[in-house]
């Protein structure tokens, strides 16, 4: 019954004293069997920045679909300057300043930056010839801008991630926005470019742009916001001014109760070495990318890999899992030397990669929760004609239940999953083939905090169980 | 109380309903089947009569096999454009042996193989015909359409020079070489036509193989992603290299039937094949991004375009009308395989979230 009264007064509902860019006012939205949005209030106030926190499924996409226009809210409104509107399609949202930077890269690798940047919006004087030469000269000062001169007629397929996260910046940029989304827009940049990035995104703000920003990294939320909201289970939890709040408030409106009993650092017996490298080398066009690496590893220990994006720790965990075949260098288990050796042949003895790109490199999504869990160690079930449905059954069942995976029934889809399910069940493909070895890279990338926790956990729980585990985590 | 209780009948029989929706789409090549057999049983009262089914499963052993060669290359996210010609090659291949056998002019000899050898080298001759797609494919990185195009002209070319563009015929062989009995192959019956069984023993066998064994297994996950294959230790290659050879196994043996049950070998045998063969996979729910499909759905997928050619021939719509009529059909079955698709995703994702 209160919420009455919020609809009434709507600046009432308004922690802050500043204007209000955009409003979105009760919004709910049912998908068949579930209610994704329930009732939820969110302010866009200008020329700031409000992070949208929680965690996965929680409904933030779903809210910035409504508000960019992609999905229409089943009840509730939109209040843009006072006044009430009805978004048609994304276009329209587009005409009217809200664009929106989507956390899956969507962009064209096969045109060059300026034909991104202005893909749809084409600049073309006369309605049929496309301007080239002014497209270029845009997008450069829109590169420069962002302090990347990268070259407009570049492919996009020719750049490196966080590169093409800020064309996709200067594709928003270009349009005139004057509230920009962004989901997750740091999840694939380097220390620096995340540094650049803040700095454009206080200059916007000096603009009057107003920025709603999601991320999973809660010191960056920390850092840039000004405030802070946060959904739990398709609910508004808590609006905040952000300085009035703190890192621990915010996990915990996330997840709902005490952070602290989320990581635990458990303590581990440290037994003999089990792995051994020695100048593991990946030569590439001009020099190294993973260059004279040697370390060991000890039974029942996690290790932790840091580097910045492209410092070599993928690479060098793809060295170790065999996808390298041009690596030189010594890798030993159990003292003894091994051969240069295919991904397979790396399995069978021992070394599993669990990779960094769920999407690209860890899931199979076409098929089953069960099918994707048992790729790798299909020769266990194999009594030399068939695939025995008994075993399958119960080394799926093992993993389900040692992993707490959330699924209805293994036979389901795979992309039906959330996130950090999914994540587990690519933990779990590894896990089944008997490792000695596990070797992680970001296993906690782009899943949530109470997620992350776990699978932190499970690692835990499988080092004491004697496996050695490699962690690559961001640093 | 009587609300308490009405409640869940309702919400249960609501499940039921998208249930339903759920079977008939699945079981929409199916349906369309039924639909087709209803149709023609009624405009066509011969339609059927023993001799006709059996006429007409014999038609669609033909597509039925080369589709479930088809089946596998598809399912790994590729494409077969040469089994047509291929069917033609091992034809006058098989034709080549029985009528002039092997020349061996350094001994001045001819060389007559038995009946089982000559239809074993064919076999054989497809095979590796399929091998040499999937080694351009895999060790030089050719697009698999372009790979077997470029073999689709050359096997048909090869086809073509081997009798100078002319017919084999009469392929019975000479008593006094050993070397009669081929076109048992094609008229001889168990019950039924040879050439069905050899459709139902290559469906059941295929069928287990993709569902039951780590071969199918690592089938599906190529072509559902390549890469997350090749990281759980797929030896991408090796499968790939092995389903080209299947599909032409699969073609050599259409052509030995071929050649059997006309009795003759003409090079221009299996033209336009491919396209039925892509066009059973395809109708029986088989995505041709990869991935996803099954070999039960391809074999109805070919009855459904066998038992519509020969139907409309029997009820006599025009040859032009016949094939405007498959075209719809084929887009039509991808169309509803789209919305199957994505009512497949929705249900699981709600089954998902009731989960929590």
């Amino acid at each position: 019954m209160e919420t009455v009264a919020e609809v009434a007064t709507i600046p009432s509902t308004q922690p802050g004293d500043h204007a209000l860019a955009l409003r979105a006012e009760q919004i709910t939205k049912v998908f068949p069997g579930t209610i994704a949005l329930d009732r939820v209030d969110f302010n866009v106030y200008r020329g700031k920045v409000n992070a949208l926190i929680g965690e996965n499924g929680a409904g933030k996409s779903t809210l910035m679909k409504i508000v960019a226009g992609v999905e229409r809210p089943t009840t509730g409104r939109l209040l843009m300057d006072g006044k009430t509107i009805q978004l048609h399609s994304p276009l329209h949202a587009e005409k009217l300043g809200i664009g929106i930077i989507y956390q899956e890269m969507n962009l064209c690798p096969n045109l060059s930056v300026a034909e991104n940047i202005f893909l749809g919006r084409e600049i073309a004087p006369s309605g049929l010839v496309v301007d080239k030469s002014a497209q270029r000269t845009r997008a450069r000062e829109l590169l420069h801008r962002l302090e990347h001169e990268i070259d407009p007629n570049l492919l996009v397929s020719d750049l490196r991630i966080g590169q093409q996260q800020i064309v996709e910046i200067a594709k928003a940029l270009s349009q005139d926005v004057r509230i920009l989304i962004m989901d997750e827009p740091t999840s694939a940049l380097s220390a620096a470019e995340v540094e650049v990035l803040f700095k454009v995104m206080e200059d916007l703000k000096a603009h009057g742009v107003s920025i709603v920003y999601i991320s999973h990294k809660l010191e960056e939320i920390t850092r840039i916001s000004d405030y802070v909201t946060v959904l739990r289970d398709g609910k508004l939890v808590a609006e905040a001014r952000t300085q009035e709040i703190d890192v621990p408030w915010i996990i915990e409106k996330m997840v709902g109760k005490n952070p602290a009993a989320l990581f635990q650092k458990g303590h581990t017996e440290v037994c003999e070495e089990i792995l051994r490298v020695e100048e593991m080398t990946l030569p590439i066009v001009g020099g190294y990318t993973v260059d004279h690496v040697s370390l060991a590893l000890r039974k029942g220990e996690v290790v932790g890999l840091y580097g910045l994006m492209g410092a070599g720790r993928s690479e060098l965990f793809e060295c170790l899992a065999g996808v390298r075949p041009e690596a030189t260098g010594r890798v030993y288990l159990d003292g003894k030397l091994l051969p240069a050796g295919n991904v397979s042949e790396r399995i069978n003895r021992g070394i599993v990669l669990v990779p960094e790109d769920r999407q690209r490199e860890g899931l199979v999504q076409t098929i089953s929760v069960a099918h994707n869990m048992l790729l790798a160690s299909l020769r266990n079930y194999f009594n030399g004609l068939y695939l025995t449905r008994r075993k399958e059954q119960t080394a799926v069942a093992e993993m389900v239940k040692g992993l707490s995976i959330k699924v209805a029934n293994p036979t389901q889809i795979i992309t039906s999953l959330s996130g950090g399910n999914q994540q587990k069940v690519v933990v779990a493909k590894g896990l089944l083939t008997s490792p000695k070895i596990l070797l992680l890279d970001e296993p906690s990338r782009g899943i949530d905090v109470a997620a992350k926790s776990e699978i932190f956990a499970i690692m835990e729980r499988l080092a004491e169980q004697g496996l050695a585990c490699s962690l690559s985590p961001r640093s | 109380m009587s609300q308490a209780t009405a409640a869940p009948i309702k919400k249960s029989s609501g499940s039921t309903w998208t249930e339903i929706q759920q079977i008939l789409l699945r079981g929409r090549a199916f349906i369309a089947l039924i639909l087709v057999v209803a149709v023609f049983t009624v405009i066509a009262p011969n339609f059927l009569d023993a001799a006709n089914i059996e006429i007409m499963a014999k038609h669609v052993a033909i597509n039925a096999i080369l589709g479930i060669g088809m089946t596998f290359v598809i399912l790994t996210g590729g494409i077969d454009l040469s089994v047509g010609s291929l069917v033609g090659l091992c034809a006058m291949i098989a034709g080549m042996l029985i009528n002039q056998g092997i020349i061996l002019p350094q001994f001045g000899v001819i060389v007559y193989p038995h009946t089982w050898l000559i239809m074993f080298i064919a076999i054989i001759a497809g095979t590796l015909m399929g091998a040499v797609n999937g080694l351009i494919i895999t060790r030089f990185n050719v697009a698999p359409f372009i790979a077997t195009l470029g073999m689709l002209y050359v096997a048909r070319g090869m086809a073509l020079l081997i009798n100078n563009g002319y017919t084999f015929p009469n392929l019975v062989g000479r008593p006094e070489l050993g070397n009669t009995g081929f076109p048992e192959l094609g008229a001889g019956s168990f019950i039924v036509n040879y050439s069905i069984w050899i459709m139902i023993g290559f469906a059941l066998v295929a069928a287990f193989v993709a569902q039951r064994t780590p071969f199918g297994r690592r089938v599906y996950a190529i072509g559902g992603n390549e890469r997350a294959a090749e990281l759980s230790g797929v030896k991408v290659k090796r499968v790939k290299l092995s389903v080209y050879m299947i599909s032409g196994f699969c073609a050599s043996v259409v052509g030995l039937i071929i050649a059997s049950q006309l009795v003759a070998a003409h090079p221009a045998t299996g033209q336009f094949f491919e396209l039925n063969a892509i066009a059973a996979v395809v109708l029986g729910g088989t995505s041709l991004s990869g991935g996803r499909g099954s070999i039960g759905g391809t074999i109805i997928g070919a009855f459904v375009i066998g038992v519509l050619g020969d139907g409309l021939v029997m009820v006599g719509v025009s040859s032009f009308w016949q094939q405007v009529i498959k075209g719809v059909v084929i887009v039509l079955a991808v169309i509803i395989d789209q919305v199957q698709a994505r009512m497949q995703t929705r249900i699981a994702l709600q089954k998902q979230q009731e989960l929590g």
